[in-house]
C-alpha cells in the first residue's frame, strides 16, 4: 500500500492501491452485506406478511397451512368468534390500568434510582436487573405457588381466585421493572444544570421539579408506559400461569392452536400491529420534528 | 449537591456564611434521602411482594412435601425434602440436555446471522441506519404466539414453502419439518433474534471510527482491522447477546409446544405440565429451581462483567 501521501487515505482517491486485492473485500461491504441484511429483514418480516395473507384465507372456520386466494370474510366477521372478543377485551382491561400502575410506581422507582445515592441503591438496581433476567416461566411459576401457597393457608384470611385480578397484579409485577429502567436511563441522561439554573433564577425546587426536570422526563415516563402497556398485551407465559380459567388474546391464541386457529386471529392480528406500526411511526416523526425544532 | 455547595463556597468570600450553608445542607440531604426512601417504598414494596417472595416461596415449596390441587386444600410442609430435586433431575436430565441444546444453537444462529446484519447497519447504513434498525423491529410487534402460528403455516406439509415444493416434485411427498427439532429451533432462532440484534447493534454503533480508520492508517487490511479491533470491541454486546438469547430460550415453551412434536418436549413444557396440568407442585418448584438457578449463574456472570445499569440490557429487554 501507497499510503504515504495521505495518512487517512481512506477514500483512496489520489493513491493507485492494487486492485486485484481491493476488489473482493470491497465487495463483501459493497455487495454481500447489503444483500444479506436485506435478505435478513424479509426473512423477519416473512411471518408478518403470511399472518397478513392468511387473514384473506379461504378455510372452512380453522386456519390450514394450505392458502387458498382469498376471501374478506373474516375481514367482515372481525367478531364472529365470541370467545376471542372476550379475551381481547380481558387484554385490554388488564394492560391499560396494569401499564398504568406500573408506570406511576416505577417512574418513582427510576427517579430515585436515576438521582439519589442511598443505602440499599445497589440492592434495589439488583432486585430489577433480576426481575427482567429471569426467565418467564420461572417468575411465573412463582406467582402461581405464591398464590397457591396463599390459598392453602389463609395468612389473615386472605384468599386469592386465580383470574382477572391475579393476572393483573403479576403484570403489574413484571413490568414495574421495565418502566423504572426506562425513567433512569432518561434520569442519568438529564443534564442536570438545566435544575440548577432554574433554582438560580429563583424557582423554588418543587417549581423546578414540575417546571424543569418533569417535561425533560416525561419522554421516558410515557415510553416506559408503552412498553409496558406492550409487553402486557403480548404476555403468555406468565399471564398462563396465572389465568386460572380467564384468557388474555395470547393465552386464548394459544389454547386455540391446538385446532387450529379461527383466521379472525389473522385479522386481529393484522389490526393491532398496524396499529403498533402508527404508534411507532409516529413517535418517530415527532423525534425527527423535535430535532428540527431544535 | 454537595457538588454544588463546594462551587458556591469557591465562588463567595472566604469564612463567610459558610457554617450555616453547611448545616442547611445537612438538613437537606437528610430530607432528601427521607424523600428517596418514601419515593422508593411503594414500588420497591410491589417488587418484593410481586418478585421476591414469589421466589422465596417457589424455593421453600421446592423442599416441601406433600401438597394438592389449587384451592382444595392440599398443604404442602416445609421438610427440607431434597428428594424433589433428585427426582426431579433423574426423571428429566436429558430433557433440561435437550433445552440447553437447542437453547445453544439458536443463540449461536442469532448472533451468527444478527453479527454481519448488525455490523452493515452500523457501519455503513448511514443515514438510513435507524431506518432500517426499525424494520428488524417492526416484525415483532406482532404477538409472540400469532407469530410463532405463522411458522405452522410456512413450515407445514402443504403450506408456503414445501407445498410448491412437492407439487414440482422437488422434495418427496413424506418430506417434513414441523415437529422436528429443526422447527423447533427455527422458531426459536426466529423469535430471539431481536434480543440478539438489539444489543450487538448498540455495542457496535458505540465502536469509535477513529479506531478503525487508526488501524488502517497503521496498514491494517480490512479484514485485520474487523478481527483485530471492531470484533474485540463488540465483545460486551456479543456477551450480552447471548445471554439475552441463551436464558429466555432455554425457559421457552411456546416454540416446542407450537412447532414441536413428541421427541422435542422442552423443560418449558415439563414444568408448565407439573404446575398446571398435574399439579405437582413440590417437584415442579423443583425442576423451576433448578432453571432458575443455572440462568442465575448467567445472569450474574452478565451483571459481573457488564454491570446491573448498562443500557444494553435495556435495549434488549425492549425487545
Amino acid at each position: 500500500m501507497s499510503a504515504v501521501v495521505a495518512p487517512s487515505g481512506l477514500d483512496g482517491a489520489a493513491e493507485l492501491p492494487p486492485p486485484v486485492k481491493r476488489t473482493p473485500k470491497r465487495r463483501v461491504t459493497r455487495f454481500i452485506l447489503p444483500v444479506f441484511t436485506i435478505g435478513m429483514i424479509v426473512y423477519l418480516a416473512f411471518p408478518v406478511f403470511v399472518m397478513i395473507l392468511y387473514s384473506f384465507n379461504i378455510v372452512a372456520n380453522r386456519q390450514v397451512a394450505e392458502f387458498t386466494c382469498c376471501t374478506l370474510s373474516w375481514w367482515r366477521n372481525i367478531l364472529a368468534v365470541g370467545e376471542l372478543n372476550d379475551a381481547l377485551v380481558t387484554s385490554i382491561k388488564v394492560a391499560i390500568p396494569g401499564a398504568a400502575v406500573a408506570t406511576l410506581l416505577g417512574t418513582f422507582l427510576g427517579l430515585v434510582l436515576g438521582r439519589y445515592s442511598f443505602r440499599g441503591r445497589g440492592a434495589t438496581n439488583f432486585i430489577i436487573f433480576l426481575a427482567i433476567a429471569v426467565p418467564e416461566i420461572v417468575l411465573g411459576s412463582s406467582l402461581l405457588s405464591m398464590f397457591v401457597q396463599v390459598n392453602n393457608n389463609k395468612p389473615a384470611g386472605i384468599s386469592v381466585a386465580l383470574g382477572y385480578p391475579t393476572i393483573l397484579f403479576s403484570h403489574i409485577a413484571f413490568s414495574i421493572a421495565f418502566v423504572a429502567i426506562t425513567v433512569r436511563a432518561r434520569v442519568q441522561g438529564l443534564d442536570r444544570t438545566m435544575e440548577n439554573a432554574a433554582q438560580d433564577l429563583f424557582a423554588s425546587p418543587r417549581v423546578a421539579f414540575f417546571k424543569v426536570t418533569f417535561p425533560m422526563i416525561l419522554p421516558g415516563i410515557l415510553a416506559g408506559f408503552l412498553l409496558a402497556f406492550v409487553l402486557s398485551l403480548d404476555d403468555f407465559v406468565i399471564t398462563n400461569f396465572v389465568n386460572g380459567t380467564t384468557n388474555t388474546f395470547p393465552t386464548w391464541v394459544f389454547g386455540a392452536s391446538r385446532l387450529g386457529i379461527p383466521p379472525q386471529v389473522n385479522v386481529w392480528g393484522t389490526v393491532l400491529f398496524t396499529i403498533g406500526l402508527a404508534t411507532a411511526g409516529l413517535q418517530v416523526l415527532k423525534a425527527r420534528r423535535s430535532e428540527v425544532g431544535f | 449537591m454537595a457538588k454544588t455547595a463546594s462551587d458556591t463556597a469557591g465562588l463567595i468570600p472566604e469564612g463567610l456564611e459558610l457554617p450555616p450553608a453547611r448545616k442547611g445542607e445537612r438538613a437537606l440531604a437528610r430530607r432528601r434521602r427521607l424523600a428517596a426512601y418514601l419515593m422508593l417504598s411503594p414500588g420497591g414494596l410491589y417488587l418484593v411482594i410481586g418478585f421476591v417472595i414469589p421466589l422465596v416461596i417457589i424455593v421453600i415449596l421446592s423442599l416441601s412435601s406433600g401438597g394438592g390441587l389449587f384451592s382444595s386444600g392440599g398443604k404442602t410442609t416445609f421438610s427440607w425434602e431434597w428428594s424433589n430435586y433428585s427426582q426431579a433431575i433423574s426423571d428429566n436430565w436429558k430433557i433440561y440436555l435437550r433445552s440447553i441444546a437447542y437453547a445453544a444453537i439458536a443463540t449461536t444462529i442469532c448472533i451468527g446471522l444478527a453479527y454481519p446484519m448488525a455490523y452493515w447497519i452500523a457501519f455503513y447504513g448511514g443515514r438510513w441506519k435507524a431506518t432500517l434498525f426499525m424494520m428488524i423491529l417492526v416484525p415483532f410487534f406482532v404477538s409472540f404466539v400469532i407469530r410463532t402460528i405463522q411458522w405452522n403455516f410456512i413450515l407445514g406439509t402443504n403450506g408456503l414453502l414445501f407445498g410448491p415444493l412437492k407439487n414440482l416434485g422437488v422434495i418427496p411427498e413424506d418430506f417434513h419439518v414441523l415437529r422436528t427439532p429443526v422447527a423447533v429451533i427455527a422458531g426459536i432462532t426466529y423469535n430471539y433474534m431481536p434480543f440478539a440484534a438489539l444489543p450487538l447493534y448498540v455495542a457496535l454503533e458505540r465502536i469509535d471510527r477513529r479506531l478503525v480508520e487508526a488501524a488502517k492508517d497503521l496498514y491494517a487490511s480490512k479484514s485485520m482491522s474487523f478481527r483485530k479491533v471492531v470484533l474485540p470491541l463488540s465483545a460486551p454486546g456479543i456477551f450480552a447477546a447471548v445471554i439475552l438469547t441463551f436464558v429466555p430460550a432455554t425457559g421457552d415453551y411456546v416454540n416446542s409446544t407450537i412447532l414441536g412434536g413428541p421427541g422435542t418436549t422442552m423443560i418449558g413444557q415439563i414444568i408448565q405440565n407439573f404446575f398446571l396440568v398435574r399439579h405437582l407442585y413440590t417437584i415442579a418448584a423443583a425442576m423451576s429451581v433448578i432453571l432458575m438457578l443455572g440462568m442465575l449463574v448467567l445472569a450474574l456472570a452478565y451483571a459481573r462483567v457488564l454491570g446491573t445499569e448498562d443500557s444494553t440490557l435495556a435495549a434488549g429487554a425492549a425487545a
